[in-house]
């Protein structure tokens, strides 16, 4: 006789975010009320309100830019690459100190389980202050000649999906290299960075060097488009990133863009297959698919097709969805309701276009913004669900019979971000990364990040890159 | 994908589908049993989890100082783990050497707890076929309700598939009724795909159980190496319809681990293997632990090694 055995609600206690009713934006060492008109940030699992948060007018960002330009000339620029170095170090170990109450905050503010934060999101935002504490004294050392030199002031604007990760992907790099920062984060996730400005008063960071400014995309233009900066680095949305092309073309401002994707998970048929279905689920369920290096199309061999998405449904029906503050849940809520407005019409464009519809059975709250885990096969290239990017927990599979039409369809695609290659064959390994046009190709894993590995696209994922040796290129006048 | 016929039918067919297996990935693999170790276990959930433990416990003494009394106070523990708690679920077997089983059988008549009998020279498995066939008779009419067979890993190591799965077949005639589990001894078998195809062998074969270790050999059960044996019976459910069981053994002491092999029967296999009679735990101390963990569930509070029985 098997016995029925449920797991308890296993809840985070949320008081451990500290959450304060108010926020405020961070400028020049302050935090100060800003001229914008404030925004309400909402817990997306539960749609209740988590704080009001003062916003930056264009008036906010010309003082930010300037302050930014002043602690740049002033302070941070001339100052040793040791004695940086020193900063940054303390504000990773600040980070770690605090990685709980941070992974608690993130949770509520962006809706990913708290697993998810507290051993990825966090753990890897501290990774990366450390990483590139290491490289402030060394920067001689880099591969750009003997005393490259910072860029001076760096405009930042960063996505929902990893709120205080993104921050760190962006802060950390321009700080090691002697740059200042203005940090935009993204208008449904502003708490964590704020946090991230109170570690950085508490470390003692000189004023100026770090700002950041709550606000809406307006915001984001206003200081994307700033003639006192000398670098812009944007993730986000393809869209708003050709904007920004644009808007810098001529102005001889240096940019980084990282941007959607729509990436090929390509599982060959002398796959592990287990370890396979492991990472097709990773790959596209992580963070519920908002990632824009999502494994969103799985490209599988005809040969193993049925096994492979005989053993998916299984393993998907086993996620457990639901408040992601339990430490049980595999996936969490979508971030926004206009994302799950998104979400729910690109889904449709899939069963409209012949696509076959399987959604796991798993029971979702009564509350906030929630979509169940969702396959798609008999998919064609055509169809908008295998071209458009979804950034929601929704799989497209296609077939493919040999390693050649595995490439051409992987690399069919005007983006380029990222790749999975799943075989036990080394050779198949190399000869289909050398074909892939992707900035990160992952053989037999997916999703794994480290601050030592540059991360970035091709074609309409953006340019640049982020993390490594080769991150540090994008701060620097080389 | 072949008839089962068709794949046992000779050495080399059994070769091609043992090695046409698809491979495991060790660091996706182990990724994924540290994952699903961090699931959280309270309250309710950890009270049921326990009881199920200690019903899924095959309470073992392999040792060569066993004694008649060792073995009769170990049953009685086995009967009635803790006397101040009668609810508390009696364990799935206790598990013995074979002159010792006859003696386990009648300690535990008419109680619903079985007799697991270690068997076919075990730990090491290197005896003659007939010596191995006799110490399973010994077993089975002693009266023990499972025998606990050792593969031999030579063999199987030196590719020699045919001749292990021959002897597997062999012993599971000689069980007659009583279930067989085949212990891989995995921690020899050193790689997960040598796991994986251990296990589709002691399968095909007609293992009722797959069971990771003897206990004697480091390492023994491992979180990981139990996930490819439980992948293994679920993939082996999915093709033929019927439900074998898994056996981890050796270095599980604690709640805390047990509940991590639970929550991984649970999500690799499913819920269908929450069950004695398709999971059990190889253990001695374990449920010793459990009985604590268990009186501070229901106590409130922790009381302590004193107040559990030490057989």
């Amino acid at each position: 006789m098997s016995m029925e055995w449920e797991y308890a609600p296993a809840p985070e206690n949320r008081d451990i975010a500290r959450l304060k009713s108010e926020y405020r934006m961070f400028l020049d060492g302050e935090f100060v009320e800003g001229a914008g008109p404030g925004l309400k940030s909402i817990n997306p699992a539960t749609e209740e309100v988590l704080a009001d948060v003062s916003t930056a007018a264009p008036s906010d960002v010309d003082t930010a830019v300037a302050a930014a330009r002043r602690a740049q000339d002033k302070v941070w620029g001339p100052m040793p690459g040791a004695e940086r170095a020193k900063y940054i170090f303390r504000i990773a170990r600040m980070i770690a100190e605090r990685s709980r109450e941070l992974a608690v905050l993130e949770t509520l503010d962006n809706g990913k389980p708290i697993k998810e934060s507290r051993d990825s999101d966090i753990p890897t935002a501290a990774a990366h202050f450390f990483y590139h504490a290491g490289w402030a004294d060394k920067l001689d050392y880099a591969g750009f000649g003997p005393d490259p030199r910072p860029l001076g002031v760096a405009a930042q604007v960063i996505p929902w999906n990893f709120p205080l990760l993104m921050a760190a992907w962006k802060i950390a790099p321009a700080l090691a290299c002697g740059n200042t920062v203005v940090l935009k984060p993204a208008e449904t996730t502003p708490l964590t960075a704020l946090v991230f400005a109170e570690i950085c008063a508490e470390a003692g960071l000189p004023p100026g060097v770090v700002n950041i400014l709550p606000g809406a995309g307006d915001i984001g233009a206003e200081l994307v488009g700033h003639a006192g900066v000398d670098k812009v680095a944007f993730t986000g949305s393809t869209e708003v990133g050709k904007q920004i092309q644009r808007t810098l073309a001529g102005t001889g401002r240096k940019l980084t863009l990282e941007l959607g994707g729509k990436a090929a998970n390509i599982v060959f048929e002398d796959a592990p297959i287990d370890q396979a279905v492991e990472g097709i689920v990773n790959g596209i369920f992580f963070n519920q698919g908002h990632v824009c290096c999502a494994g969103s199309r799985l490209l599988v061999q005809e040969s193993v097709a049925d096994e492979v998405l005989g053993k998916l449904r299984t393993r998907i029906g086993r996620l457990r969805i639901g408040d992601p503050l339990d430490k049980n849940t595999d996936v969490g809520a979508i971030n926004s309701a206009e994302q799950l407005a998104r979400i729910r019409e690109l889904t449709s464009s899939g069963e409209v276009e012949g696509a076959d519809r399987w959604t796991s059975p798993c029971p979702l709250p009564d509350k906030g913004f929630f979509f169940a885990p969702t396959v798609f096969s008999q998919v064609s290239q055509s169809m908008r669900i295998a071209r458009e990017e979804i950034f929601g927990p929704v799989l497209s599979v296609l077939s493919f019979r040999t390693p050649d039409e595995a490439v051409a369809k992987a690399n069919n695609t005007p983006y380029g971000l990222s790749a999975g290659i799943w075989t036990e064959k080394g050779s198949r390994i190399l000869w289909a990364a050398q074909r892939m046009r992707a900035g990160v190709v992952w053989a037999n894993t997916f999703n794994r990040f480290d601050p030592a590995a540059p991360f970035g696209g091709y074609q309409e994922s953006g340019f640049g890159r982020e993390g490594g040796r080769t991150g540090l290129e994008a701060y620097l006048d080389v | 994908m072949t008839a089962l016929e068709d794949i046992t039918r000779d050495e080399a067919s059994l070769t091609r589908f043992l090695h046409g297996l698809p491979g495991v990935d060790a660091v996706g693999l182990e990724q994924r049993a540290a994952g699903l170790a961090t699931r959280s276990i309270k309250k309710a959930s950890k009270r049921t989890a326990i009881d199920l433990a200690i019903s899924m416990v095959d309470l073992t003494t392999l040792e060569g100082a066993d004694t008649a009394g060792k073995v009769r106070t170990l049953c009685a523990k086995a009967r009635r783990p803790d006397p101040d708690y009668p609810e508390v679920p009696s364990v799935g077997a206790v598990c013995v050497y074979p002159d010792l089983a006859g003696l386990a059988v009648g300690e535990l008549e008419g109680t619903g707890v079985g007799v697991a009998s270690v068997a076919t020279a075990f730990p090491a498995g290197r005896a003659a076929r007939a010596v191995k066939l006799a110490d399973v008779a010994t077993a089975v009419e002693a009266g023990a309700s499972e025998v606990d067979m050792v593969i031999d890993r030579g063999a199987f190591l030196s590719g020699n598939y045919g001749l292990v799965f021959e002897e597997i077949r062999e012993v599971k005639r000689a069980c007659g009724t009583a279930h067989l589990k085949v212990i891989l001894e995995t921690g020899e078998l050193a790689t997960y795909d040598n796991a994986r195809r251990a296990s589709w062998l002691a399968l095909l074969a007609g293992a009722d159980f797959v069971k990771t270790s003897t206990g004697k050999v480091s390492p023994a059960a491992t979180l990981p190496v139990t996930h490819v044996l439980l992948q293994a019976v679920a993939d082996w459910h999915a093709l033929t319809g019927q439900l074998r069981g898994v056996k981890p053994a050796g270095g599980i002491r604690d709640t805390k681990t047990a509940i991590r092999y639970l929550v991984a029967v649970r999500e690799v296999a499913g819920e269908q293997w929450l069950d004695p009679a398709l999971f059990r735990f190889g253990a001695s101390s374990l449920l010793n632990d459990l009985l604590m963990q268990r009186r501070t569930q229901f106590d409130g509070h922790y009381s302590g090694p004193d107040y559990v029985t030490v057989d």
